[in-house]
């Protein structure tokens, strides 16, 4: 067994909370089945509902009959586009209109006029058990006429490709966030982005060594284990209510509200417990047809997706298709480097080009730059956030060509990363200034860890290393405390807890308040109850959630201070709060613990409560890495991982433990996106493989120990110094597998997933390629 | 899911009096893990009656006696196969199978019966059976029995030779011979969980001084409609020195009877090819097992 | 709709009847009729094993078992894991460990463990990954689960002893 969890450059202990291991709050429930997640809400009456969905992946619909369906015994309502007032007659799109976007999610969640992927939602039925519902599904009748279908991006791309959106025309743009200008060129092509500094060809001029590939991934799921779950209820006041699973109710209550056309105001979001989500438990798929079933049949309807329906129907993550570049001179400077990137959007735009962009190179000194994505739709699901959106696809690209360029060089990989390391001051591929960070410091822990200095022997065995960067965004979150007699505190918040986040937060809190970890007790309540909250994701909930938890915290703090100064007859200004004891500066014998002072707050004008928001300030950046080694099978092409390291700077940890978890989970994401998963598709253009076991996740058995390093380079835009650090976990695993490949075998693996049939031909074909030159 | 009946049979005659009448509208169901996932899936949407025979004590014999082998119940399931101490030290080749067959979760009810009458061509539990020589026993209407080499079985994917009212009691496999040996191996992306890409069952019986093959029997798994029995790997062995080349013709032999298909799991030229090496392998480790070591 | 069927089964110790149709799975009879949504669905075809249960001391996914087959049966499921006053090893191990994060897919996986526990009181760490291959995590990579069951069987022999 390798050695436990290690952590370096760990500075003297400076918090009493922050950076302990405390049990988390919700876990007793979770460990013993009381939790409540989406799929295990019950109410009297409730019926169920099953969507029916296309078999086709591109086609016009003629007619839908649903008369038999609503004539079986048992059903209660049956929708179509029809209902849904966002777009009812299933019109198309104009695409160059402002707030297209409700009519995409509409389109999305119910096609109208035309189904656009296999799976497309076409009707709904509500019924007083799931079995019926099902059957139901048997009865509807739906005319379509098959039209052509386009499901590679490059052909998508084509001039003369059909249309798949006829009033669909290219954008352009220089910046990671604007819409950019109408070109007017009708297309595939939604948008086409730019990031663009120095002069390419002057940079490749100066270069000794220049390497150069292109590269394919497929479409792959974020693979959450509860599949998509709503339940909804259209009261007789005409107020809604939708319990779900979802790691953003406000977007949900906003998306749902304008769906259905009412008020966002009328609609109440209970978040339920949540069984994974890694991006792509955002949008609302389900939360508008439960509550037009609801509508229309009178009573709480609940949906559940089948596990085929959630491959099908909800969005993963883009394939695409890349082409890297990059030049540099003998002792091992890069010159200049060159970006292409093409993502499948699936049905609508929207594909993740511009996280893959400003990820790119953003690990290294490029003075001549070119970067250059396009999102373009195709007959596939409408592709949705998963973890670091965009960014191992570019990564798996630029760390492969920089493993090559090193190894042309002779040049050991890590030194070629960190002679061209990037640092504060320096240009991120977007143009921004990068604020500090911790790069170097995670590229020379890698060099000085007893992985990387422990040679590997063997045949057939490989060593690969990748370093991933992603920037984080960041956004708005609400918090309450209200303070209890006993001396502890409720700590309220809209952020849905999907990875042990209610502990993270509280600890923060409690850092501020003098308290111990167990003295908060956090909830995660509905949207009627808290001040709007952004999406649990952008790996913000412990950053931003935090900030307004420790916002919040001060603010009482401040309120128990004023408190204190009431009952001594001093100014606020003399008493003191340390350690969690308030003491009069003018009577140092006047204290009151915080517990103290808490139960005397009622008699003493009334309870303490405040409620506060984060200032918005961005995450900021994050970078993280791999070692890895490998033994392949030559003769079957089948990758054993021996021995797998990961880095991150964490800025600082809060909860070491689910730090570190973060770090092992997205490293084994992206180990199984670039070894096993895909969309493996039908001649039809259909998902083949849309179940877990031909999926192909990786198992418990498929994974060794994955050995953590927390780097902690402390963040100025934190308080306490943290970074986000849920998602660049997923972004170094697919380069560092295919490097560590190269070195085993010889042959550079260019296609993902790296899956043993493509090894093997890589594997035969390097050997034969080998051969021609002796 | 589709409405059925369940029946709960306590005799070979009551489940064969329900298949009689029910034909193909009823279905036999021992660990339930395959029929349950098709029922689910709207693959089978004839069945009007489940028919669960794991009541049935015949079904339910697992024994060995050295003058007729190993009987294997049709509703056995995996882990009783694989924990058993007899099967154990004579079948190794089957405890290879049972115990790759899904999750642990999954042996605990999955029966090779039922892998052997769902007859999928990748069924791992068929091979190393097939290899050893089993022989299916099969009661039929009017208490009538009949016997069948378990390679006559097969008539296509999905598909058996049992006739309308038939249903499969157990597998008898023969003592293993003296200086015998099996194996059974898969190849899969993952490391358990998933469906065999290839897979190859080997039995070899070796002269006393074990340095000649007196026979051998390779069957494959997931190359062809049915599990696909190969005489002329099987003729290549016998008679032949245990060397490389023996192997290595035999293996030839199993590459050449191989028509796999291109899907999702691999492609014709890959399949092949590990058909050639997953049978060197099997033959090895048949031979190892021959050897005692 | 067959009629639905009248099951007497003992779970979690208690005698328990309940009516359900043939094709109700264990698992939707657990959830939907008996209301004990703590054993979880993740993919209703046996590939995921978060409805892994324990019948007659072996554990199976509840979604490839039907309702109408609990009859007579001993079934274990995650709510009857722990004790009134405090959690089993098992669970305890889980959140010190920090073996989870989503939480889905844990119930699953501490009946799993108690299952390889019952059988082998100090599995290696090869085989806890063998065993537990049928249980699917999405959020941790396994290394924290592998960990805490290590650390379970480590406790719960020492209390043996």
């Amino acid at each position: 067994m390798t050695t436990t969890s290690g952590r370096t450059n760990t500075p003297a202990t400076q918090y009493k909370v922050v950076g302990t291991r405390p049990i988390r709050h919700d876990g007793a429930d979770k460990v013993t089945g009381r939790a409540r997640y989406g799929l295990d809400f019950n109410v009297v009456g409730l019926l169920h509902g099953k969507i029916l969905r296309s078999p086709h992946v591109h086609a016009r619909i003629k007619s839908i009959d649903t008369s038999a369906a609503e004539k079986l015994p048992g059903v209660k309502a049956v929708v179509t586009a029809r209902d849904f007032p966002a777009n009812p007659k299933g019109q198309p799109i104009d695409f160059a209109e402002a707030g297209a976007d409700v009519r995409v999610l509409a389109e999305n969640i119910m096609a109208g006029r035309v189904v656009l992927y296999q799976g497309h939602a076409v009707a709904a039925v509500a019924a007083t058990n799931e079995h019926i519902a099902e059957e139901a599904l048997g009865l509807i009748k739906v005319e379509y006429e098959v039209l052509p279908a386009l499901l590679d991006v490059r052909e998508s791309m084509k001039p003369d490709a059909p249309l798949i959106h006829e009033k669909l025309t290219t954008f352009f743009t220089k910046d990671r966030q604007g819409r950019g200008e109408n070109t007017g060129v009708k297309s595939n092509i939604a948008t086409h982005l730019q990031f663009k500094r120095g002069d390419l060809a002057t940079g490749f001029k100066e270069a000794h060594v220049v390497v150069e590939r292109e590269f394919t991934t497929s479409m792959v799921h974020q693979g959450y284990i509860e599949p998509y779950v709503s339940t909804g209820q259209w009261g007789k006041d005409g107020r809604i209510t939708v319990w779900t699973s979802t790691q953003n109710p406000f977007g949900i209550r906003a998306s749902t509200a304008a769906i259905l056309g009412v008020p966002e105001s009328t609609v109440k979001v209970v978040s339920m417990e949540i069984g994974g989500g890694f991006g792509g438990k955002q949008p609302a798929y389900l939360d508008p047809v439960a509550a037009m079933l609801s509508k229309k049949s009178g009573r709480p309807v609940k949906i559940v997706m089948t596990r085929k329906e959630v491959f099908d129907s909800t969005g993963p993550a883009s394939g695409s298709y890349l082409r890297c570049k990059i030049g540099a001179t003998k002792d091992g400077r890069i010159t200049a480097a060159e970006l292409y990137l093409a993502y499948e959007a699936g049905a609508f735009p929207g594909s993740p080009i511009a996280g893959g962009a400003m990820s790119s190179f953003g690990p290294y000194k490029v003075e001549n730059m070119m970067v250059e994505g396009y999102d373009v739709v195709v007959n596939k699901p409408k592709v949705q956030a998963y973890r670091a959106p965009g960014q191992p696809q570019t990564n798996f690209a630029v760390e492969s060509v920089v493993d090559e360029l090193a190894q042309k060089l002779g040049i050991d990989p890590l030194e070629f990363r960190i002679k061209n390391a990037t640092d504060e001051g320096d240009l991120m591929p977007s143009g921004m200034v990068f604020p500090p960070m911790g790069l170097k410091q995670l590229e020379e822990a890698m060099k000085n860890h007893d992985h990387y200095k422990t040679p590997l022997t063997g045949p057939n065995r490989g060593r690969g290393i990748a370093v991933g960067y992603r920037f984080n965004g960041g956004g708005v979150s609400s918090a309450t405390i209200n303070v209890n007699d006993d001396g502890t505190v409720a700590l309220v918040t809209g952020s849905v807890d999907i990875g042990g986040t209610r502990t993270s937060v509280a600890m923060q809190a409690a850092e501020v308040l003098g308290l111990r970890a167990e003295d908060v007790t956090p909830t995660v309540v509905d949207t009627d109850s808290i001040g709007w909250t952004g999406t649990t994701a952008g790996s913000r909930v412990t950053f931003d959630t935090g900030l307004a938890a420790i916002t919040t915290a001060e603010e009482v703090k401040r309120l128990m201070i004023a408190r204190a100064a009431k009952i001594w007859e001093v100014p606020p200004a003399e008493v003191a709060f340390k350690d969690g004891v308030f003491t009069s500066l003018k009577n140092p014998n006047d204290k009151l613990t915080f517990k103290q002072l808490a139960a005397r707050l009622r008699a003493t004008g009334g309870p303490v409560t405040a409620s506060a928001i984060n200032g918005s300030t961005g995450v900021g950046p994050i970078f993280a890495g791999n070692i890895i080694d490998v033994e392949v099978d030559p003769e079957t092409g089948k990758v054993q991982i021996l021995r797998c390291t990961a880095f991150m700077d964490a800025g600082k940890a809060v909860h070491p433990s689910y730090v570190e978890g973060q770090l092992q989970g997205g490293t084994a994401q992206g180990i199984g996106w670039a070894l096993n998963e895909e969309y493996f598709l039908t001649k039809e253009g259909g998902m083949a493989n849309s179940t877990f076991l031909d999926y192909r996740m990786p198992t418990a058995l498929d994974l060794p120990l994955i050995d953590t390093v927390l780097i902690e380079v402390p963040n100025p835009r934190h308080p306490f110094g943290l970074r986000g650090v849920g998602e660049v976990p997923i972004v170094p695993p697919p380069a560092a597998l295919a490097n560590a490949i190269a070195r085993a075998t010889g042959a550079r693996l260019t296609k993902l997933p790296m899956k043993p049939g493509t090894i093997w031909e890589a594997v035969e074909a390097h050997k034969a390629a080998t051969k021609t030159k002796k | 899911m589709q409405a059925f009946e369940y029946v709960s049979a306590k005799s070979v005659g009551e489940a064969v009096g329900v298949l009689s009448q029910h034909g193909e509208g009823a279905r036999l169901m021992a660990g339930g893990t395959d029929v349950l996932v098709q029922l689910r899936a709207g693959r089978r949407p004839q069945v009007k009656v489940l028919v669960d025979v794991k009541g049935i004590g015949e079904l339910n014999e697992l024994s060995y006696n050295d003058r007729q082998g190993l009987i294997i119940g049709a509703a056995v399931p995996c882990y009783r196969i694989y924990e058993d101490p007899t099967v154990i030290k004579r079948y190794p080749g089957i405890v290879d199978s049972a115990s790759i067959i899904g999750s642990v979760q999954i042996q605990g009810r999955a029966s090779l019966g039922g892998n052997i009458c769902n007859a999928t061509p990748s069924a791992d539990g068929i091979p190393p059976l097939i290899a050893l020589g089993a022989v299916c026993i099969i009661a039929g209407p009017n208490n009538s029995r009949r016997e069948l080499p378990l390679e006559q079985l097969f008539a296509g994917p999905g598909r058996t030779t049992l006739q309308n009212g038939e249903m499969l009691i157990s597998v008898r496999v023969p003592p293993p011979p003296a200086n015998s040996g099996a194996q059974y191996l898969r190849f899969t992306p993952r490391n358990e969980m998933d469906i065999a890409v290839a897979g190859v069952g080997a039995a070899i019986t070796l002269n006393a001084a074990k340095n000649t093959f007196v026979s051998g029997r390779v069957v494959l798994a997931a190359v062809a409609p049915i599990p696909l029995l190969v005489p002329a790997a099987g003729q290549a062995l016998a008679g032949k020195p245990v060397n490389d080349e023996t192997i290595g013709k035999a293996a030839e032999a199993a590459v050449a009877a191989a028509v796999p298909i291109t899907d999702m799991r691999g492609t014709i030229e890959y399949r092949k090819h590990l058909v050639g090496v997953l049978t060197r392998r099997a033959l090895q480790g048949a031979i190892q097992r021959a050897k005692g070591v | 709709m067959a009629d639905k069927v009248r099951v007497q089964s003992t779970i979690n110790e208690e005698t328990v009847d309940f009516l359900c149709e043939p094709r109700q799975s264990l698992l939707e009879t657990l959830r939907d009729v008996l209301g004990m949504t703590g054993t979880k669905e993740g993919c209703n075809d046996g590939n995921c094993g978060a409805c892994t249960v324990i019948i007659d001391g072996r554990m199976v996914t509840s979604c490839l078992v039907l309702g109408v087959e609990a009859s007579g049966k001993k079934i274990e499921t995650i709510e009857g894991v722990s004790q009134p006053d405090h959690l089993h090893p098992i669970q305890q191990a889980f959140l010190e460990g920090a073996a989870l994060q989503c939480g889905i897919c844990t119930p699953g996986f501490i009946m799993a463990s108690k299952a390889l526990l019952q059988v082998e009181p100090k599995p290696s760490e090869e085989r806890i990954r063998l065993w537990l291959a049928g249980n699917l995590c999405r959020c941790t990579g396994y290394d924290k689960i592998v960990r805490s069951v290590q650390s379970a069987a480590t406790k719960m022999s020492g209390e043996r002893r």
